[in-house]
Formats: structure tokens, sequence, C-alpha cells
């Protein structure tokens, strides 16, 4: 009897210790975005939470907010054609790698992975050297690129994931039935291995949307991107509208994220 | 048929030697010259870096910063995994988007929003105050401490994900064989559980760490002017005081710390996975 109640003592000590963790934590990595809705849609001038009172005054004022827009557009663009290179470049790299066990493509995939892990700031600056020791100065295509670096490897890391689930069995099935190469590839392939790389485009489009260490060097005078004109809208004067501006962003993250999970199956891509 | 597969990876290969490879070396060699025009070799700029304390205390400081921030992502981020293992996998993909959501959100948008909350009349201290915790509001923005907190939250993502792929491939019957032979759950944690997660909890630890301490955004935006970390500093060299070659010198300096720090990390995990036998 003893035994049995120390047993079960011990097992509710040990859930609660670790519930109790995970409620903390979780109470935290879902407070800031809470707060930050709320307080776009507050009535008063300033940031204060709880607000006074609710209004879409500060969203209607986002209307003529011209030069957030103008970054908001950028942005976007960047982000587009960063996904885009990324992904088709990427999946393409991850077929290669997935195939081979050549010592140079692991040397190469672990190449392609270390942006990940090195400081962005540090490659965005060398970057910035390289283009002006060419003569040339910075510009959108040289910022895309710069982006593509950054973001490649989570199109990589998602694909590669997918390519191993895949049964080597099923295209040689597809291979012996007379199906040629791209077609296996466009038949086979693609739609097995189409929610990982569809979660690795997701998370790219995100990360160059969201990209300071690289844009802040490598984007020219003219161009400005939205996380850059946001963080100077927090550091000069604190505008309830960078409030608005980012209950936008988080409503769209939220939106992509469910549609993500919906169609790729975000969470289960990520493990 | 195997070259062509190879071939796959060309267009990857050549972009990544053109657009980051040959930056990096470029860096490398103007951090070895004294001025942008690259004449005459010298490590005065190395020299600089160690022999002043200001700057080595720069790097040791990032150092700390990052273990920090990765240990309190440990403490909280193996309990949700633990129990994202166990949860339905209905549970298990609401709790799983949950920890995501930071990492996807904006990081200036995240960072505006701790702003609101660690700020002087901000959330954090009404509550405090609210709850006599404190006489007066406790001072957390442009603080290490404030640093720390929202670094933890943001990475926490990279933390949870790796220890939850290695918890939920353990055999649950080597847990349910340590309790029939009588250890409790703590003692089955701490002597199955654990160490058979190593592998992944030390690549969370990899990816939270290096994070966190590359996070340029978080460590200025909550930070401050007046606490600087090494992404600040090259900032400030580079763009402030526009010496670049010292500022590729702090760049590659920063660079191979980050890389000593993961090939000792990954040389333990790859120990830690022939101690599991898996």
């Amino acid at each position: 009897m003893a035994a049995r109640s120390r047993i079960r003592w011990d097992r509710l000590s040990l859930l609660f210790v670790f519930g109790l963790l995970s409620a903390i934590a979780l109470v935290f990595l879902i407070a800031p975005t809470l707060i930050v809705l709320i307080t776009s849609f507050t009535a008063s001038q300033s940031l204060k939470f709880p607000p006074d009172g609710l209004s879409l005054q500060w969203y209607a004022a986002l209307l003529d907010a011209d030069q957030m827009q103008r970054a908001a557009w950028n942005s976007l663009v960047v982000a587009f054609w960063t996904t885009l290179i990324a992904v088709v470049l990427g999946t393409s790299a991850a077929l290669a790698i997935a195939r081979s066990r050549s010592p140079w493509l692991r040397a190469a995939d672990t190449l392609f992975m270390s942006p990940l892990l090195l400081p962005a700031l540090a490659f965005g600056f060398a970057a910035l050297i390289f283009i002006n020791r060419l003569g040339f100065t910075p510009n959108i295509p040289f910022l895309v690129l710069g982006h593509v670096i950054v973001c490649v490897p989570f199109v990589l890391r998602t694909t590669l994931a997918s390519l191993s689930q895949l049964d080597p069995a099923i295209l040689e099935a597809s291979k012996s039935l007379g199906a040629g190469r791209l077609m296996t590839f466009r038949r086979i392939t693609l739609p097995l291995i189409a929610s990982g790389v569809s979660a690795g485009g997701f998370l790219a489009f995100m990360a160059s949307f969201d990209n300071v260490p690289v844009s802040l060097f490598l984007a020219d005078e003219r161009t400005e991107m939205l996380p850059i004109h946001l963080w100077q809208q927090i550091e000069t004067n604190l505008d309830v509208r960078t409030a608005a501006a980012s209950g936008l962003i988080v409503m769209a993250t939220l939106l992509l994220m469910v549609l993500a999970e919906r169609f790729a199956g975000l969470t289960r891509q990520m493990r | 048929m195997r070259v062509s597969d190879s071939m796959l990876a060309l267009p990857l290969t050549a972009i990544f030697v053109a657009c980051f490879v040959a930056p990096l070396a470029v860096l490398l060699l103007l951090s070895l010259h004294g001025d942008i025009s690259m004449t005459g070799w010298t490590l005065g700029n190395y020299a600089k870096f160690f022999t002043d304390r200001f700057n080595y205390s720069i790097l040791v400081e990032t150092l700390l910063l990052g273990l920090k921030a990765t240990l309190v992502c440990l403490i909280f981020g193996f309990p949700i995994a633990w129990l994202c293992s166990r949860a339905s996998p209905r549970w298990q993909s609401v709790l799983l988007f949950l920890v995501i959501l930071p990492i996807l959100t904006s990081v200036v948008v995240r960072t505006f929003s701790w702003i609101v909350i660690l700020g002087r009349q901000g959330v954090l201290n009404q509550i405090v105050l609210g709850l006599h915790l404190s006489h007066e509001p406790l001072r957390l923005l442009y603080t290490e401490v404030g640093v720390v907190i929202v670094l933890a939250q943001v990475q926490m993502p990279l933390m949870v994900l790796p220890i939850l792929a290695v918890l939920s491939k353990i055999d649950p019957n080597l847990a349910d064989a340590s309790r029939v032979l009588g250890a409790g759950e703590w003692r089955t944690l701490w002597r199955v559980t654990l160490p058979l997660s190593l592998p992944g909890v030390i690549a969370g630890c990899i990816l939270t760490y290096s994070a966190s301490i590359t996070a340029f955004v978080t460590q200025s935006l909550i930070g401050g002017a007046r606490l600087i970390y090494m992404p600040l500093h090259i900032y400030q060299q580079a763009v402030g005081a526009n010496n670049w070659p010292f500022a590729a010198a702090v760049s590659i300096i920063f660079m191979v710390t980050v890389m000593i720090v993961v090939a000792v990390l990954s040389a333990i995990g790859r120990r830690s996975e022939t101690y599991g036998g898996a």
C-alpha cells in the first residue's frame, strides 16, 4: 500500500512540476501576441495596456501611412522573389542530396545549412563589402540574393525530411512501368513531397519578410523595408500606428499559419 | 544517371559560392588589412580586439547571454516537449502551434510587444505592483534579464522541436520497464528518458544558442544602447564608426566563435547518440 501511494505521489509531482513549467512557458509564449493585438485596437493616444476603450482609428490611420505602405510593398516583393528562387533551387538541391552518398554533396549540405547558424549580420556586412569591392552599390536584386542565402535552409530542411519519408520502391515501380524520369518526378515525387516543399516555402517567405540583418546592409537608400521602417518607428516615436501595423502583421501571420497547417501540415513538417 | 542527379545541386552551389563563400572570403581578407583599399597586410585589427578590455568583454558577455537564454529555454522547453510527446495528436498540434507562433511572428513586432509588456508602466509591472510583490516598478527593459526573457520566448521552438523529435522516437517500453523494475517517475525521467533524449537536447541547445547570440534585433531593441553584444558591436563599427576593416575582424572573430561552439556541442551530441545505443 505504502509503495503504491509513493508511486502515485511520484507520478503526480512530476506531472505537476512539468505542467507548471509548461504553463508558465505557454503564457510567456502567447502573451506578447495577444497584447499586441489588443493594444492595436486602442481608442487612446498611448500604448497603455489594457486600453481604455476600443476603436479602429489606428487601423484607419494606416490608410494614410504612405511610407509604411511602400515599405510593406517592398518587403512583399522581395519576399516573393526570394521564396520563388529558394523553393526552386532548394528543392532541386535537396533531390541531389537525398539521392546521393557522395562526400561532396554532404559538404554542400553543411554549407547550405550554415546560414542558419552563422550570424546573419556578419553575412550582410560581408555581402556589402563584396558588392562594394566589385564596384556596385546595393540594389534590390542583390538584396533578393542575400535573402535567398539565409532563407534556403528552411526549404532544404523540410524538403529533405519529406524526401527521406519517400519509399524508393514507389520510384522503382514508376520506372518499371515505363515512366521517364521527368514523368516520375512530376507524377510521383513532387506530389509526395509537396507538403514539405510548401512548408519550407512558407518558412522562407516569413523569414525573408521579417529579415533585418541582411536588409540593413543590402537595401539601397531609396528602398525601405517594412521591419526596418517599423524598427525606426519604435526607436524614435513609439506611435500607436506601429501597433496597428503590428496587429495587421500578427493577423496575417496567424491566417497564413492556419492555412499552412491545413494544407501542408506545418507542425508535422517542422518536427 | 548518378552524375546528372548530382547536377541538380549545381545551381544552388553556384549561388552559394558567388553570394556566400566569396563575400565571406573578402570579409576575411579585409579584416587582415588596415584600410579599405587593402594595402599592406596586418593583424592589427585582431590585436586591437583582444588587447582592449572593452572589446573582448563584449564577446564574453555575448557568449554568457547565449548560455543564460539557452538554459531558460531548456528548463521550460523540455517539459513542453515531454508533455507534447505524451499528448494526443490533436493536442500535440495545438501545443506545437502555440510554440511555433512566436518564431513566425515578425521579430520587430514581437520585440515591440515586449516593450509594452516590460516597460516601467508595462503589463508585467502592473501585475507586480498590483500584487504588492514590489514597492517600485521593476527595471526590465534595457536590462540583461529582459533580454534573456525575450530571447527565451523567441527561441523556444528551436529547443522544443528537436527534443520532441527524439522523445517521440523513444520506445515507450523502456520507461515501462523502468517502472516495473521499481523506479519512480522522477528516477525514470532522470535515468532513462533524459539520457535517451540527449541528442535532441543538444541539437536544441545548438540552435537556441547560436540564434540567441546572433539575435541582433532583440538584443538591441530590448537591451538598448547601453547593453552592447557582438552583433550590435559589428553594426556600430561598420556603420557608426565606418571602420570597415575592424568591423570585418570583429565579424570573423564572432563567426569563428560560433563555429567553435557549434562544433564542440555537435561532438558532444555525436557521443551522446552512441550512449543511447540508438
